[in-house]
């Protein structure tokens, strides 16, 4: 490791060492609560996402049962905590998540054997097909899964290297914290192995491997083991966390969530899924709480990102270093700048129109009460309306003119910069 | 010369669904030979190379490296077992850098096989190596570019690079000097030359130039089927050659 | 007996719907390679249309309505999206579709609410067909069977006497050979995406009121289409079409069979323990596990053929 990546890894975890007291509750003299279950979750979601990507952005793999591994982590912990409860099973809580991760490794070895087999969109249909599987399995049978009610535990075990109980949320953020730095710093340096390069080579030309000596059968096999074993890592957490696991863990929608945040982040940069696992995590705790049009508005913007922004936003990012080191970054702060106002416009067209569309068919029948941007809005008048489609409108027609124009200035500014390269 | 043949194919045969493509070849390459197969264009000769790298499997027929079958191989057990093929139409890995091509290409004959636990920035024999090979290529300038991005000529040369980095004994060259200039020919021929030293060496060459400036052995296949086999200047003064391939390559 | 036949019916009818989207899928996914995640969200956008215009117009007219509006989505769907995310390689096209997913099914929740629609089965079709030992066979049943066995013909005579259906067998069996030979690849793959989502919608119509009009039925469906596609072998219409009556019969029957494995062993004197997870595995009666056999089964031929049952190729 050099010096220089030393130091951002270690500011990171100085970062999110001393995060939660920044958010400090005077009432209660701690942290604040909603900030460290906040954190918290953003800590599991990384270890998801950045090991999705192990399978999206490193090997070129579109997996949709990623959940299944971090559910089954998450499963099997709860038993393993309740087993060390009844003081069957001699482990710390700190060490909860390893035996989490060698469950998920486990299911990994199992399935991978049969999903990667194939590649591309074969292997899409069969991890879809896994994922279902065990989310159904995790409904039907009460022993392992607990059925609906899902399986709970209590994970003051009195069992801790460092002599904590685990009984308030910050103790539980810290281990979280360490897992993710541990996790995460191993999910880097696996980058830089033999392995995580031919997943990269098979990624981009599975041929070519395998005139080389390699089989990018197995070199898929073991990327999706130990991409497995990382999930695995990430559900402990959620367990230890949450004391129950319940078959949304193991669910569709938390695979495609991990989809999500390796996509919007950036598949193709490590810190890309970290960035994403973030931006979710803070959305889906704003967005989802003020609206329950949540799907849609994911829907649109994982289908902008892949018509325009397929690197994501660590991609969009990427793309100015070329510019910013040639010193030509100024010439885009004035195009930047006139895409604001109609970039607004559209974005509060679009959700004006989309919550008084799901209000009156939705919200309405559930007696609620509409409030847009903060104030109260009544859908039965035409103003709110018409508001919102003149806004839609205007800001689309003026947001393609705005945009034609940036990228005018994009290309000249791009052009002069590789000329000069 | 060792007297077993580096490889020998015996009566191979390919078919796509009911059409013969290749039409039963007999061939022996004989160790430390550069050996060029000509021939026109559709005759077989790439499809020859895929069943010989275990692309394909063969209709019938029997292919050996160095006396052991390698016909019913994976291409990865063929390579493991000392040849090494390029193709016609550059196959690289486009999104990583020449330096990681490279050092790709190194990996397995090196002994890394699926490690996930040596850590390639601290490989220091391996990435030496790999620098060494870049620099012989010309192509140390180039050390941190996207392979994609490179100009075809250069990408000509990563290929052979690639198909030779592993160390390989057997080296199946397939038109390494295809859409090249007058120039950048005269550079491939030296480096192919160059890398091939000692090494038992197939290509399918169309440049004549080239084939008879290289080759110790020349085959023609046509349709599928060898015509003539011999040293370059029997394969000059052969008539049946010059009917069929000369013949072939006017139609 | 009686319940053997009137399943055997049942299963016929439901594998011919799930055959009904399987098709589409399948060649969408045959000719273009793209895998598209909102084949259920079309079905369930068929279902829709066809309550509505059976209120407004009547049951008749949305036989033909419905599938086109859902073709002509399809196309739009084709023309302005996947064209467009073409060039950014395969995994873009499968999210494009899976972005699809949330907007359609989201959408269809802000047109018509959460609640199942009152899409019911038309007046002259309510009627028992005929009655077998005293259990009724609905004609609507009936009338299912007609249009999907409608369905399977005129795609047969499509595939085999069109121009664009010997360029899609074509591309079935050698993906890529279609734009060597210069055809206008473009609208074909227009044609074929519509041609699926048309037929998606058709299955919506009579679906819609054959299971219900809700916003769960995408989710309840597309799963299982999927297993049917990758079961029969992808690339193979033959296989696609074995495997969705296969799975009709097996989702249907596993629901009237009450037995489990532990009453297999039990003659052989072994009895399972009923307090682990084994146990539990092995006494569940097979009708409390139906959901679980498909993908079981899917998981299970993946293994031993990896191409499914008539693949003709890997991906
Ligand atoms: N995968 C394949 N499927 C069907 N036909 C093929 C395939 N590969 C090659 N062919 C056919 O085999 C013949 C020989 O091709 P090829 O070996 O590429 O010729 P050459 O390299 O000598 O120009 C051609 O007619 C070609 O169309
Ligand atoms: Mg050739």
């Amino acid at each position: 490791m050099t010096r220089r990546s030393a130091i951002i890894w270690l500011t990171l975890l100085a970062v999110a060492i001393v995060l939660p007291w920044l958010f400090y509750d005077f009432a209660h003299h701690r942290p604040a609560g909603f900030v460290i279950s906040m954190l918290s979750q953003m800590g599991m979601m990384i270890i998801l996402a950045l090991s999705y990507n192990m399978l999206l952005g490193q090997a070129g793999l579109f997996s949709l049962c990623h959940a299944t591994f971090f559910g089954f982590g998450g499963y099997s912990t709860i038993h393993f905590l309740n087993a060390a409860g009844a003081g069957e099973l001699p482990v710390p809580t700190e060490l909860m998540p390893l035996l989490a991760g060698l469950s998920g490794l486990g299911l990994a070895i199992v399935f991978g054997a049969m999903a990667t087999k194939q590649r591309a969109t074969a292997f899409a249909m069969i991890t879809l097909g896994i994922g279902e599987l065990v989310a159904t399995a995790a409904l039907m049978f009460h022993h392992f899964f607990g059925g609906e009610g899902g399986v709970s535990t209590d994970r003051m075990i009195d069992q801790s290297l460092f002599g904590l109980s685990y009984a308030s949320g910050i103790q539980v953020y810290y281990l979280i914290v360490g897992w993710t730095f541990v996790a995460a710093l191993l999910m880097w340096l696996q980058t830089m192995t033999p392995l995580g390069r031919m997943a990269n080579a098979c990624r981009d030309n599975f041929e070519r491997a395998q005139f080389m000596g390699y089989d990018p059968r197995i070199v898929r096999f073991l990327q999706f083991c130990l991409a497995g074993f990382f999930a695995g890592i990430g559900g402990g957490l959620y367990a230890i966390t949450y004391e129950i696991v319940t078959f949304d863990a193991v669910a569709a929608p938390l695979s495609a969530n991990a989809l999500l945040m390796a996509y919007i982040g950036g598949n193709m940069v490590f810190v890309g899924p970290v960035l994403g696992a973030v931006l979710i995590t803070l959305l889906q705790s704003g967005v989802s709480l003020m609206s329950n049009s949540w799907l849609i508005y994911v829907g649109v913007l994982f289908i902008a990102m892949v018509t325009f922004a397929p690197a994501g936003i660590t991609g969009i990012i990427m793309a100015h270093g070329p510019v910013w080191r040639a010193g030509r970054l100024s010439r885009l702060i004035l195009p930047y700048l006139r895409l604001v106002v109609p970039g607004i416009a559209t974005v509060a067209g679009f959700v004006g129109m989309v919550e008084l569309l799901s209000f009156l068919t939705i919200g309405a029948a559930a007696g609620k009460h509409l409030v847009l941007f903060g104030s109260p809005i009544d859908a039965n008048t035409a103003a709110p309306w018409a508001i919102a489609i003149v806004l839609l409108v205007v800001g689309t027609v003026w947001l393609r003119f705005e945009a034609r124009y940036f990228a005018r200035v994009w290309e000249s500014v791009a052009g002069s910069v590789e000329a000069r390269a | 010369m060792t007297g077993m043949p580096a490889i020998r194919l015996a009566d191979v045969r390919k078919n796509f669904g009911a059409t013969e493509i290749i039409r039963g070849v007999s061939l022996d390459v004989a160790g430390g030979e550069r050996h060029a197969i000509i021939g026109p264009n559709g005759a077989g000769k790439t499809t020859l190379f895929n069943l010989i790298s275990g692309r394909f499997p063969i209709t019938a027929g029997s292919i050996e490296l160095r006396g052991q079958r390698i016909d019913a191989l994976p291409p990865q057990r063929i390579n493991r077992l000392g040849l090494s093929r390029s193709f016609q139409i550059t196959s690289i890995f486009p999104r990583l850098t020449v330096f990681e091509n490279l050092r790709c290409a190194l990996l397995w004959s090196r002994g890394y096989r699926y490690s996930f636990w040596h850590l390639l920035p601290r490989a220091r024999a391996l990435n030496e190596a790999t620098e060494a090979l870049l620099r012989d290529l010309n192509l140390a300038e180039r050390h941190d570019l996207p392979a994609g991005l490179l100009s075809y000529a250069e990408q000509r040369a990563l290929e052979i690079g690639m198909t030779v980095a592993g160390g390989a004994s057997v080296i199946l060259l397939d038109e390494p000097t295809a859409g090249m200039s007058h120039s950048e020919t005269e550079y491939a021929v030296a480096l192919i030359r160059r890398v091939t030293e000692g090494k038992t060496l197939l290509m399918v060459e169309h440049d004549m130039r080239v084939v008879f400036d290289l080759a110790d052995t020349i085959t023609v296949l046509v349709y599928g089927r060898v015509i003539a086999s011999g040293p370059p200047s029997a394969i000059r003064a052969d008539r049946a050659v010059q009917e069929a391939y000369l013949g072939a390559m006017a139609a | 007996m009686e319940v053997l036949l009137v399943s055997l019916l049942n299963g016929l009818v439901y594998g011919m719907l799930l055959f009904m989207l399987a098709s589409g899928l399948t060649l969408i996914f045959s000719m273009m390679g793209v895998l598209n995640f909102a084949h259920g969200s079309i079905y369930m956008l068929g279902a829709y249309f066809a309550y509505e215009s059976t209120r407004w117009i009547g049951f008749w007219s949305a036989l033909l309505i419905a599938p086109l509006l859902c073709g002509a989505i399809g196309a739009a769907i084709e023309i302005w999206g996947l064209r467009r995310v073409h060039h950014n390689g395969h995994i873009a096209e499968l999210l494009f579709t899976f972005g699809l997913v949330f907007i359609i099914g989201r959408s269809v929740q802000m047109a018509w609410g959460m609640l199942p629609m009152p899409y019911r089965v038309p007046a002259s079709l309510d009627f028992p067909l005929f009655t077998l030992y005293g259990l009724q066979f609905p004609a609507y049943r009936g009338f299912m069977l007609l249009i999907s066995a409608g369905m399977l013909g005129g795609i047969w005579l499509l595939l085999k006497r069109t121009r664009v259906g010997m360029i899609i067998q074509a591309a079935l069996t050698h993906p890529g050979m279609t734009a060597a030979l210069g055809h206008n690849v473009p609208l074909v793959f227009t044609i074929v995406f519509a041609g699926g989502c048309f037929l998606a919608g058709l299955a919506g119509v009579i679906g819609g009121n054959y299971q219900s009009t809700e916003p769960g039925i995408a989710d309840a469906m597309g799963p299982i289409v999927f297993v049917v596609v990758v079961f029969g072998g992808l690339g193979s219409l033959a296989g696609c079409f074995i495997a969705s009556i296969i799975m009709g019969m097996v989702v249907t029957f596993s629901v009237v069979i009450d037995a489990s494995i532990a009453d297999l062993l039990r003659p052989i004197g072994i009895v399972p323990r009923s307090d682990d997870l084994l146990g539990e595995i092995l006494t569940v009666p097979v009708a409390r596990i139906g959901a679980l056999l498909p993908l079981l089964m899917m998981v299970l031929i993946l293994f031993f053929r990896p191409r499914g049952l008539l693949g003709t190729r890997d991906t």
